[in-house]
C-alpha cells in the first residue's frame, strides 16, 4: 500500500486505528455492557469487517470510531490521535461515513451531496466543482449527466455510488460503512461490493466495515472480527484463517456448516498446480494418442484447434480402431476457466459438465492445463489438516 | 337597503377608489404584521420543542386554547388592558397564528427522514449547520403549507378587527355595508377579501416551489 495514490492531490492512503480496551455501556456500572473491553488493531489500508448477530455491538463499535456514540471507557487512536482529543465534528469531517440507507440530502442535487464535507471544511468553490467531478467518475457516474440531478431521480445502486463518492469527497484515511450495501437486491449488491473493492484497489483506504452477512464478510474483508453479544471478540483475523481454523463453538456455528465451501471463494484457479492435458490436434493418428493417454491419470485427450482454442474432449471409446481422428467424435462443452476464476464458481462450472475437468485457458482462450475436483477439494483440506486437535 | 337606490352601485366604486385602496393597504398591514410576528414566535416555540420535545405537548394545548377563544370575545377581554388599539388587533391575530404554525414547524422538522439527520451527523455537520442546511430546507414545504393556511386565516379575521378600528376591509363590508345598509361595500369588500387571499395563498405556493425544485420531483 505505498505506492502514490492514484488520485493524485494529497492523496491520503489507510490510517492505523486501533482501539485499546474500549467498552460501551448504556446504563451504569454493572449493568451488561454493549461492547465489553474491545481490543482491536485495523492495519493502514485494510478492509476490516465486523460482523456478528444482532446485538453483538458492531455497528456501536463502529459508531465510536467517528463518536456517534461516545465510548464509556477505553481508548481509541488513528494514526496514533485520540478521538476523544479532537472536537466531534471536526473528527468526523476526516472520516468518510456510509449507512445502508445512504441518507443523501434530498434538497440537494447529487453533485452537492458529493461536495458536502469539503464546504464544511470551507473549500475554494472551483476545487470543490473539480473534486465532485473526480469522485463521480471514480465511481462510474458521468458527472455532465448525474451532477445536476436529484437523489430522488436515481436508482438504489446509483444512489449508494453517490454515498461512497460523498464519503471520499475529503480524502478522509479512513472510512466507515455500516450495511452499506444491504438495501439493494442480491444481483446489485454483488456489483456494488465488486466495484467497491475495484475502486478500494485504487485509493487503499482503511475501512471498518460493518454486516451480519458471513458472506459479504467473507468476500471483502482483509480481515474479520466476529463479535458474539455483549460485544465480545470471538475471533480475529483473515477470512481464510477464520474459516480454516475457526477459534471456538461459537465461531465454527457463526460462519456456517459450509465453511468449506465459503472458502472456495477465497482461493483462485492460480493457486493450483494445473495438470497436464494430452493435447490432440485435428488428423493425428488414432493408435498414437492411444499411446499418449496409456499411463497419464486422465483419461481423456483434449481436442484443440490450430489457434490452440479448445474444442472438446475424446474418450477411448472415440479413440478405438485406427485412422486419423475426425474432429467431430470431440464431445463439446468443456467448461473454460481463468486465472483469475474463484475455485466456488470453477466448481460450479465442473460440476455442470459431463467430464469434471475444468480447462484452464489464457485471455486468448488458449489452454494453459487443467484443474480438477480432486484438486480443488485438496487444495481445501490441506490447511484444514493442519489444525491442532 | 335604502330606498331607491341600486343594489350594486359601480358609480360608488369609481368614486371611492382611493378609499378602497386606503382599506386594502391598512388590511395587508395588520396581516403582514401578525404573519410575521406569530411566525416569529412560532419559530422559535418550535425550535423549543426540538430541543425539548416534552414542551410539545404543553404548548400544543396553549395554544390550541387561545385558538378556542371567539375572536370577538378576545377583543372584548383586551380592551380594558391595551385599548382600541392596534396592539389589541395583533394579540388577538398573532395568537390564532401559533396553533397552526407551531404544528406545522414542528412536524416538518420531524418529517425529516431519520437516516438523512445520521449522515448530517456522522459527516460533521455543526447542530446549527444541520438546522438551517438540512433541515429546515427539507421542511420547508410543510411549514410554507402551514404559512399559507395561517395567512389566509388572518386575511379573514381581521375584517372582525374593525370593531375596534382595525379591520381595514372589514370597514367595508360592517361600518359602510351592513351598519349603513349599502351592500355594494360589503360585496367589494367581501371580493377584496377573497381576492387577497387568493393572491397570497398562490404567491406563497409559488414561492415555496421556487425554493425546493426538488420537492416536486420527490412527488412525481
Amino acid at each position: 500500500m505505498s505506492q502514490p495514490s492514484p488520485e493524485g492531490d494529497a492523496g491520503h492512503r489507510g490510517a492505523v486505528v486501533a482501539l485499546e480496551r474500549v467498552t460501551k455501556r448504556y446504563g451504569p456500572p454493572g449493568t451488561p455492557a454493549a461492547v465489553d473491553e474491545l481490543t482491536l488493531t485495523i492495519p493502514a489500508g485494510e478492509i476490516c469487517v465486523l460482523v456478528g448477530p444482532s446485538g453483538c455491538g458492531k455497528t456501536t463499535t463502529m459508531k465510536m470510531v467517528n463518536r456517534l456514540i461516545e465510548p464509556t471507557a477505553g481508548t481509541i487512536t488513528i494514526d496514533g490521535e485520540d478521538v476523544m482529543r479532537l472536537p466531534a465534528v471536526e473528527l468526523r469531517r476526516r472520516i468518510g461515513y456510509v449507512i445502508q440507507q445512504v441518507g443523501l440530502f434530498p434538497h440537494l442535487t447529487v453533485a452537492d451531496n458529493v461536495g458536502v464535507v469539503p464546504r464544511l471544511l470551507r473549500w475554494a468553490p472551483p476545487r470543490i466543482h473539480e473534486r465532485t467531478e473526480e469522485l463521480l467518475d471514480l465511481v462510474g457516474l458521468d458527472p455532465a449527466t448525474y451532477g445536476p440531478r436529484y437523489p430522488a431521480a436515481l436508482s438504489g445502486g446509483e444512489r449508494q455510488r453517490v454515498g461512497v463518492a460523498r464519503a471520499l469527497a475529503a480524502d478522509p484515511p479512513l472510512m466507515l460503512m455500516d450495511e452499506p450495501f444491504g438495501a439493494v437486491d442480491p444481483i446489485r449488491r454483488e456489483r456494488l461490493q465488486n466495484e467497491f473493492l475495484r475502486l478500494q484497489d485504487k485509493v487503499g483506504k482503511t475501512v471498518i466495515f460493518v454486516t451480519h452477512d458471513v458472506d459479504e464478510a467473507i468476500k471483502m474483508a482483509d480481515r474479520i472480527a466476529i463479535l458474539q453479544r455483549g460485544g465480545i471478540l470471538a475471533q480475529y483475523d483473515t477470512p481464510d484463517a477464520i474459516l480454516a481454523h475457526p477459534a471456538s463453538e461459537f465461531v465454527e456455528r457463526f460462519v456456517g456448516a459450509d465453511r468449506g465451501l465459503k472458502r472456495l471463494s477465497l482461493g483462485r484457479v492460480r493457486d493450483l498446480a494445473l495438470l497436464e492435458p494430452v493435447i490432440v490436434h485435428a488428423g493425428e493418428s488414432r493408435a498414437d494418442v492411444r499411446s499418449r493417454l496409456d499411463g497419464v491419470p486422465i483419461e481423456y485427450a483434449l481436442l484443440v484447434d490450430e489457434r490452440e482454442q479448445p474444442l472438446g474432449w475424446i474418450d477411448q471409446h472415440d479413440l478405438e480402431g485406427s485412422g486419423p481422428i475426425d474432429p467431430g467424435v470431440a464431445s463439446p462443452g468443456a467448461p473454460t476457466v481463468q486465472p483469475e476464476t474463484t475455485l466456488r464458481d470453477a466448481l460450479s462450472a465442473m460440476l455442470g459438465s459431463s467430464v469434471q475437468l475444468g480447462v484452464v485457458v489464457d485471455e486468448r482462450e488458449r489452454v494453459l492445463g487443467l484443474i480438477s475436483v480432486e484438486a480443488i477439494s485438496e487444495a481445501l483440506r490441506a490447511p484444514v489438516a493442519e489444525t491442532p486437535a | 337597503m335604502r330606498e331607491g337606490q341600486p343594489f350594486f352601485r359601480v358609480d360608488w366604486i369609481v368614486d371611492n377608489l382611493d378609499v378602497l385602496a386606503r382599506r386594502l393597504g391598512e388590511h395587508v398591514l395588520v396581516t403582514v404584521i401578525a404573519v410575521v410576528v406569530g411566525f416569529v414566535l412560532s419559530f422559535a416555540l418550535a425550535l423549543l420543542v426540538r430541543r425539548f420535545p416534552r414542551l410539545y405537548g404543553p404548548i400544543l394545548g396553549i395554544s390550541g386554547v387561545l385558538y378556542a377563544i371567539p375572536s370577538i370575545a378576545l377583543f372584548v377581554l383586551l380592551i380594558p388592558i391595551t385599548g382600541l388599539s392596534l396592539l389589541t388587533a395583533e394579540i388577538a391575530l398573532v395568537s390564532y397564528t401559533l396553533v397552526i404554525l407551531v404544528r406545522n414547524i414542528v412536524t416538518g422538522l420531524r418529517s425529516i427522514p431519520p437516516e438523512v439527520i445520521e449522515a448530517a451527523a456522522g459527516m460533521g455537520y455543526t447542530g446549527g449547520q444541520r438546522l438551517w442546511r438540512v433541515e429546515l430546507p427539507l421542511a420547508l414545504p410543510i411549514i410554507v403549507a402551514g404559512l399559507r393556511i395561517a395567512t389566509v386565516t388572518t386575511i379573514g379575521l381581521v375584517t372582525i378587527a374593525t370593531l375596534i378600528g382595525r379591520g381595514g376591509l372589514g370597514y367595508l363590508i360592517v361600518n359602510i355595508g351592513i351598519n349603513q345598509r349599502f351592500p355594494t361595500a360589503t360585496l367589494v369588500g367581501v371580493g377584496l377579501v377573497v381576492a387577497l387571499s387568493a393572491v397570497v395563498d398562490w404567491g406563497l405556493l409559488v414561492g415555496q416551489r421556487r425554493l425546493t425544485p426538488w420537492y416536486e420531483t420527490r412527488v412525481g
